[in-house]
């Protein structure tokens, strides 16, 4: 696998495959679920996408993340494999969830992302927690935390700042500002400036970046990144960024117009990172225009597979609950069926 | 499924001492055995526990293993998660059970759902301690037993010591495991005293309930407190009233086996726990018996807890709602 180091015209190349490859993933993601053909909703990153990117490009590979409901980008950034995450989004038993989790609950804890999660504002203290077995074990390893404007209003986002802060574990809190907590402005939901102001109360460095510009996102993880393996804590980074679909598919955004959300796609994040790379000579129009079309064979590919792909047998609805064997878990499946109360 | 104990040398070994000795030296052996487990709570270090618990582990293990945290229990109770699922074997305390309130979101959404949403494909290896249970004039916000929520919540296990014996054995089975397990200590039952095994790899399955002292007559299962207070009271009625005790021990996974063998052979079964009876632990205990021994029932069963109410500050009314060894009286002589 390409290393993901836009310091390098290789690294380059990848950190644009990939926000090309979660702009064709969440866009086939609207197709099907507008089709109907994926089960539960879908929380999409399209517009986001130099804000995951340009953030794990800035990590090590064995870097731990936490992320959101809207958790595609980060899964895609980090790594993962589409194939596997298109799997689980149609609920199949080869998905990285075995089908268990679907499109909100999407982890790889082996590559370092501790899991899109459905509750705004719980990952943050999972990444400190991350950052608390690093400080523990003596390693290296840093967690990055990838949370919502949304979910800077939440207490436990504060608790888990503060307690990395105070005990100056290797940790980074990326706020992502897509303008919009659900279908709340921003605006209506914090009293301050800018979301980086929260680093104040907490005695650490914070930022407000430029989240459609990949290369500002990058330096200020690396450099967040560097503070928190030197032993010098948290940072707190607020990403300015926007998502171009509705919080969730089908939502119908009566809180913006057309023209707000063109005023953001004329600074398209893909668009203008290419535009660089084109102008500097690491890749041409042929080349992206290659790029592009191979991403979007591979998601379709990607689709095609997973629709042939087996559904989890039912009886796996009732594993993995545990490590250890429960015997209430299957007397009482057993004990529910036709023919399973005979033999209690 | 009763663990045998007996004062002597060797592997057999034990020393008598208080369920809060017994705690404290399963974390001690703990820690001095695996370098992955940590403890971490409110006061847990150099003031030692607001109970006195975790004492003088700090000294031992220094502040970065016994870890005092800032009054911010989702936070920590959410670093706990991320921390066993990087690596780690946390162990923490929440000073009162009441406060579960306050990061019950990491523990029902991310920890106990975390290992089945992901596909089996982490484990959370997290031991939460904490106390329940009234009698120490402390209202409704500090007295609390509520153990039945965790329960009953898919995902966690919960274990509730009655003894030094037990409260060492549990712990320790507890920490070892790759599951998510809430320890739910009595704080009236600190000091009570029992002999407790020396072996290092004494443990207690969790799982598995204790029969404490057989009878013929009628059976009691009881948790925590109770058990004390339903042993005193079988010593009491002995010769008039043949009464079997059990100590449930684990709440979750519960030991239908060890009930139904005791209501076929006794017929009568009262629950003492000292949680609020609607929905609670009593009404889990009598479903199995129901399920599994129905035929062997001669009447009713009989329930003793807390009618309900939240734990009062007086000690007029407080010890008017704790259930204790005269209300399983009552019970026993409702059906004997």
């Amino acid at each position: 696998m390409v290393v993901l180091d836009i310091e390098t015209e290789d690294g380059q190349r990848e950190a644009l495959r990939r926000m090309l490859t979660i702009r064709a993933f969440d866009t086939k993601a609207a197709d099907l679920f507008s089709d109907g053909e994926l089960p539960g909703f879908v929380h999409l990153y399209v517009g986001e996408e130099a804000v995951g990117v340009g953030a794990c490009s800035a990590l090590e590979s064995d870097d731990y993340i936490t992320s959101t409901h809207r958790g595609h980008g980060h899964c895609i950034a980090k790594g993962l494999d589409p194939d596997l995450m298109m799997a689980e989004l149609f609920g199949k038993a080869n998905g990285y969830c075995n089908g268990k989790g679907g499109s909100m609950h999407i982890a790889d804890v082996d590559a370092g992302m501790l899991g899109a999660n459905g509750i705004v504002g719980a990952g943050p203290p999972l990444a400190t927690g991350a950052a608390l077995t690093s400080h523990l074990k003596g390693e290296d390893t840093v967690a990055l935390a990838f949370f919502g404007d949304g979910a800077v209003a939440q207490g436990q986002v504060h608790e888990a700042i503060n307690l990395a802060a105070t005990w100056s574990l290797p940790a980074v809190f990326l706020v992502e500002n897509n303008q919009y907590g659900e279908a709340t402005p921003v605006e209506k939901q914090h009293n301050v400036q800018n979301l980086s102001e929260t680093a104040e109360a907490y005695n650490i460095p914070g930022f407000t970046v430029d989240g459609m510009d990949i290369t500002a996102v990058y330096e200020a993880v690396k450099e967040a990144r560097k503070r928190a393996a030197d032993g010098e804590g948290p940072t707190f980074i607020e990403a300015e960024t926007y998502r171009y679909h509705g919080h969730f598919e089908g939502d119908q955004q009566p809180y913006r117009t057309e023209e707000d959300v063109a005023i953001w796609k004329d600074r398209d994040a893909i668009e203008s990172f290419k535009r660089r790379l084109v102008d500097a000579g690491a890749i041409t129009e042929a080349e992206f225009d290659e790029m592009k079309a191979e991403i979007h064979q591979q998601i379709e590919d990607a689709v095609g597979k997973a629709k042939e792909a087996a559904y989890p047998d039912p009886s796996e609805a009732y594993e993995d609950m545990f490590n250890a064997a429960v015997p209430e878990i299957s007397d009482f499946s057993s004990g529910m069926r036709a023919d399973g109360g005979e033999n209690r | 499924m009763s663990t045998e104990t007996s004062s002597g040398t060797g592997p057999d070994q034990t020393k008598e001492m208080t369920i809060r000795e017994a705690i404290r030296l399963a974390l001690r052996e703990e820690l001095e055995r695996d370098d992955d487990v940590f403890v971490m709570g409110e006061d847990v270090g150099k003031f030692g526990g607001v109970y006195e618990v975790t004492g003088d582990l700090v000294e031992q293990f220094g502040e970065t293993r016994v870890r005092d945290t800032p009054i911010s229990e989702a936070g920590f109770m959410g670093a706990a998660v991320g921390a066993a699922a990087t690596g780690t074997r946390p162990v923490v305390e929440i000073m009162f059970s009441d406060f579960i309130g306050v990061c019950s979101e990491q523990i029902i959404n991310q920890m106990a759902k975390n290992r089945y949403m992901f596909g089996g494909k982490t484990e959370m290896p997290v031991t939460v301690r904490t106390t329940e249970g009234g009698g120490s004039g402390a209202a409704s916000q500090h007295s609390g037993t509520i153990h039945t929520w965790f329960a009953h919540f898919p995902g966690v296990m919960a274990v509730a010591p009655a003894t030094p014996a037990s409260a060492k054995g549990l712990l320790k089975s507890a920490i070892r495991s790759d599951d998510p397990v809430i320890v739910f200590e009595n704080k009236q039952i600190y000091e009570q005293k029992g002999e407790v095994p020396l072996d290092e790899d004494f443990t207690i399955p969790i799982g598995t309930a204790s029969v404490e002292r057989e009878g013929e007559d009628v059976t009691v299962v009881a948790t925590q407190r109770m058990v004390g207070e339903s042993l005193e009271l079988a010593e009491e009625l002995a010769g008039q009233t043949s009464v079997e005790v059990i100590d449930l021990r684990s709440l979750y996974p519960m030991d239908t086996d060890t009930l139904v063998e005791s209501v076929g052979k006794t017929g009568r079964l009262v629950i003492a726990d000292e949680s609020p009876l609607s929905y609670g632990t009593h009404a889990e205990v009598a479903t199995r018996v129901m399920e599994n021994a129905f035929y062997s029932l001669d009447a009713p069963i009989q329930r003793v807890g807390v009618a309900d109410v939240h734990i009062p500050f007086s000690p007029a009314l407080e010890e008017e709602v704790l259930p204790s060894g005269s209300d399983v009286e009552a019970a026993i002589n409702r059906i004997v």
